[in-house]
C-alpha cells in the first residue's frame, strides 16, 4: 500500500514557468524514498507542497494524496487549510535543513517541544512534561532538563538538529519528510544525525522522505531514489540500480563525482599510510 | 523614519561583548526606573494629599519659593507645588494613555498589513505614509481643535498620530519574522495561523515593538506637554506643566522658579522613559542576554 502518492505534480509561481513539470513517485509505508537534485531542483518545494505549505504566489496540479491508517486518504493539493492542518504533525512532519532558523529563537526548547504534544495529543501539565522529557531523551540529547530550560542559541548545532528531529517525530507521523537534515552540520555530526534519524525511523517503522543535494549520503539510509533536475524527474528507481547503471548523463555525472570523491579519499589513505 | 531604522538596524552583539554592556544596560535602566518612579510616587501622593487646593488663589501673586508655599505661587497666586504634583498626573496620563491607543491600533494595524496580500499592504502603506508625513503635532492639533481641548482630545490626537509609526514598524517586523523559517516549521506541525501569531510572531516583534513604545511614551509626554502650552490640553483648574510653562513664561525674569520647575520635571520624565526604553532591550529579549 503505498502512503505517499504523487503523480503529474507541477508547481508553478504567477508568472508561468513551470519549477516542477510532471513529477511522479510513490513512497509505501515504512519505505524510504530519496530525493536528489542540486539547488533550485525543486526539492524543498516537493517537501512543502506535501505539507500544503506552498509559499503564497505558487499554485500546484496534479495529485498529491496522503493514504494514512485511521486517517483515510486525502487528496493535498486543493485542500482546505483545516483539513491539511489536521494531517501535519500527525500524517507527516518536516525536519529542516538549518536547525538555527527553524527554531524560534525566543521560545525554551522545552515549549517547542511541547507545542505539537499539546496540540495534537492533548497532553497537559505534568504528562506533557513527561512527554517532553521523553522525546529530547528519544533523540539521545544528553541533559534533557537543561536542554528544555535552554533557547536555541544557548546550544549547539548538533543539539539544535536532535531537538528539530524530536519535535517532528513526537507525534509519530507516518511519513517523515527530512529536507536537507545534515548538510548544515560538521560532518562528525552528521553521521550521528543519520545514524539517529535511521534508528528512529525504523524503530517506530515510519516512511522517509530524504531529500540531499549528496547521493551518497541518500544512497546509504534509502532503498528507492528519485533525481530532480530543474524540477524535472531525470531518474529514478532502486539505490544499487540508480549507483551501478545510471542511465541519464546527469545521474552518471553525480554517480562518477560521488566515485571520484571516494576515490581521492582512498588515494589518501593509501599515501598516509605508506609514509608511517 | 530614523527612529525606526535606529531599532531595527541594531547590530546584534556577540557574545564576547554582551558582559560589559549587560552591566551598562542594567545602570540605565536603574537609573531610568529612578527617574519616572519619582514622577509617578508624586503622582500617586497628589491623588491624596497636595499642599493646597489646585484652585485657591489665595496666596500673595508671584511669591518666591519659602513658607507656606515651598516652591512659591504663579502670577495668579496659586500654590506651584500643587500645580507640579498634579500635573505629574497629568503628564503620566497623556503618556499611556496615548502609548494604549496608539498601540492596539497601531499593533493591530500593523498584523492586519504585514499578513495582507501584496495589493492590500500596498494601499495600507501609502496610507500609513501619508499619514506620518503629517507631523504629528499638526494632527494633534486638528483632531484637538476639533472638539473642545481636554485631556482626552489630547491623547486622542497624540494616540492616532503615534498608531500610524507604530503601525508601520509592526507591519516591517511582522513581515520579517514570517519570512523566517520556524514559521514554516511550526505549520508543518499544524500550528493553526491565530496560534503563529500568539505563539511566535507577537513574542518575536516585543522585544524591538516594546522599546519603541517606551520611546513613543516620552514623545507622548513632549506632545502632550507641547499640545497644553499652545492651550489645546487639560484646561484649567487641572495644571499641566506645559500649560504652566506658557503661563510662567511673561515673568520668567521675576519668579524664575515657574518656567524652571515644570521645565525640569518634563525632561526628567521624558529621560528616564528613554533609559528605561534602552535598559528593556535586553530584558525583552533573550538572545541578548549573557551567554551561558
Amino acid at each position: 500500500m503505498s502512503l505517499l502518492e504523487v503523480a503529474g505534480l507541477r508547481v508553478r509561481p504567477g508568472d508561468g514557468r513551470d519549477l516542477i513539470s510532471d513529477l511522479s513517485f510513490t513512497v509505501d509505508a515504512g519505505g524510504r524514498f530519496g530525493l536528489i537534485g542540486e539547488s533550485g531542483s525543486g526539492k524543498s518545494l516537493t517537501a512543502l507542497t506535501i505539507m500544503g505549505l506552498l509559499p503564497p504566489g505558487m499554485t500546484a496540479s496534479g495529485s498529491v494524496t496522503l493514504d494514512v491508517p485511521g486517517m483515510g486518504r486525502t487528496e493535498i493539493v486543493g485542500a482546505g487549510e483545516r483539513r491539511l492542518n489536521r494531517l501535519r504533525g500527525r500524517a507527516a512532519s518536516v525536519v529542516f535543513q538549518e536547525p538555527l532558523t527553524a527554531l524560534d529563537p525566543l521560545m525554551r526548547i522545552g515549549h517547542q517541544v511541547a507545542g505539537p504534544l499539546r496540540r495534537i495529543q492533548g497532553l497537559r501539565g505534568r504528562a506533557l512534561r513527561e512527554a517532553v522529557t521523553a522525546a529530547l531523551e528519544e533523540v539521545r540529547l544528553a541533559e534533557p532538563g537543561r536542554i528544555a530550560k535552554a533557547y536555541p542559541h544557548e546550544i549547539s548545532g548538533g543539539q539544535r538538529q536532535r531537538v528539530a528531529i524530536a519535535m517532528a517525530i513526537a507525534c509519530r507521523p507516518a511519513l517523515l519528510i527530512a529536507d536537507e537534515p545534515t548538510t548544515a552540520l560538521d560532518v562528525t555530526v552528521q553521521a550521528e544525525v543519520l545514524a539517529l534519524l535511521d534508528g528512529l525511523v525504523s524503530a517506530h517503522s515510519m516512511a522517509l522522505l530524504f531529500i540531499s543535494h549528496d547521493l551518497a549520503v541518500v544512497s546509504g539510509i534509502t532503498d528507492h531514489v528519485l533525481i530532480l533536475k530543474d524540477g524535472v524527474a531525470v531518474e529514478s528507481g532502486a539505490v544499487l540500480d540508480v549507483v551501478n547503471g545510471p542511465r541519464h548523463p546527469y545521474a552518471r555525472e553525480l554517480v562518477d563525482s560521488a566515485r571520484e570523491l571516494d576515490a581521492a579519499l582512498d588515494g589518501l589513505n593509501a599515501t598516509d599510510g605508506g609514509t608511517r | 523614519m530614523s527612529v525606526e531604522q535606529a531599532v531595527i538596524g541594531a547590530p546584534e552583539e556577540d557574545g564576547a561583548k554582551t558582559t560589559p554592556r549587560h552591566v551598562s544596560r542594567s545602570v540605565t535602566l536603574t537609573i531610568g526606573c529612578v527617574l519616572v518612579g519619582v514622577i509617578v510616587l508624586v503622582a500617586v501622593v497628589s491623588l491624596f494629599w497636595v499642599p493646597f487646593a489646585p484652585e485657591d488663589t489665595s496666596g500673595r501673586r508671584l511669591m518666591p519659593p519659602g513658607l507656606p508655599h515651598l516652591l512659591g505661587t504663579d502670577k495668579l497666586g496659586r500654590d506651584l507645588l500643587t500645580q507640579l504634583m498634579i500635573g505629574a498626573r497629568i503628564a503620566l496620563a497623556a503618556g499611556a494613555g496615548s502609548v494604549l491607543l496608539g498601540g492596539v491600533i497601531g499593533i493591530a494595524a500593523g498584523l492586519a498589513a504585514g499578513f495582507a496580500t501584496r495589493w492590500l499592504d500596498d494601499v495600507v502603506s501609502a496610507l500609513l505614509d501619508i499619514l506620518i508625513a503629517f507631523p504629528t503635532l499638526l494632527l494633534a492639533m486638528l483632531v484637538a481643535a476639533t472638539q473642545a481641548a481636554s485631556l482626552t482630545s489630547a491623547i486622542v490626537a497624540i494616540g492616532l498620530a503615534m498608531s500610524a509609526i507604530v503601525a508601520r514598524l509592526t507591519r516591517v517586523l511582522v513581515k520579517r519574522v514570517l519570512a523566517q523559517d520556524f514559521i514554516t516549521a511550526s505549520r508543518t506541525s499544524g500550528t493553526s495561523w491565530p496560534r503563529v501569531v500568539i505563539e511566535h510572531v507577537l513574542p518575536n516583534i516585543w522585544p524591538t515593538l516594546s522599546v519603541n513604545l517606551a520611546l513613543q511614551f516620552g514623545l507622548a509626554v513632549l506632545a502632550e506637554a507641547s499640545l497644553s502650552y499652545l492651550g489645546l490640553g487639560a484646561p484649567p483648574p487641572n495644571a499641566s506643566w506645559g500649560r504652566m510653562l506658557q503661563e510662567a513664561q511673561a515673568s520668567v525674569f521675576i519668579a524664575p522658579v515657574g518656567v524652571i520647575a515644570p521645565g525640569v520635571l518634563i525632561v526628567v520624565l521624558v529621560i528616564g522613559v528613554n533609559l528605561i526604553a534602552d535598559g528593556f532591550r535586553d530584558v525583552a529579549d533573550p538572545t541578548r542576554r549573557r551567554r551561558r
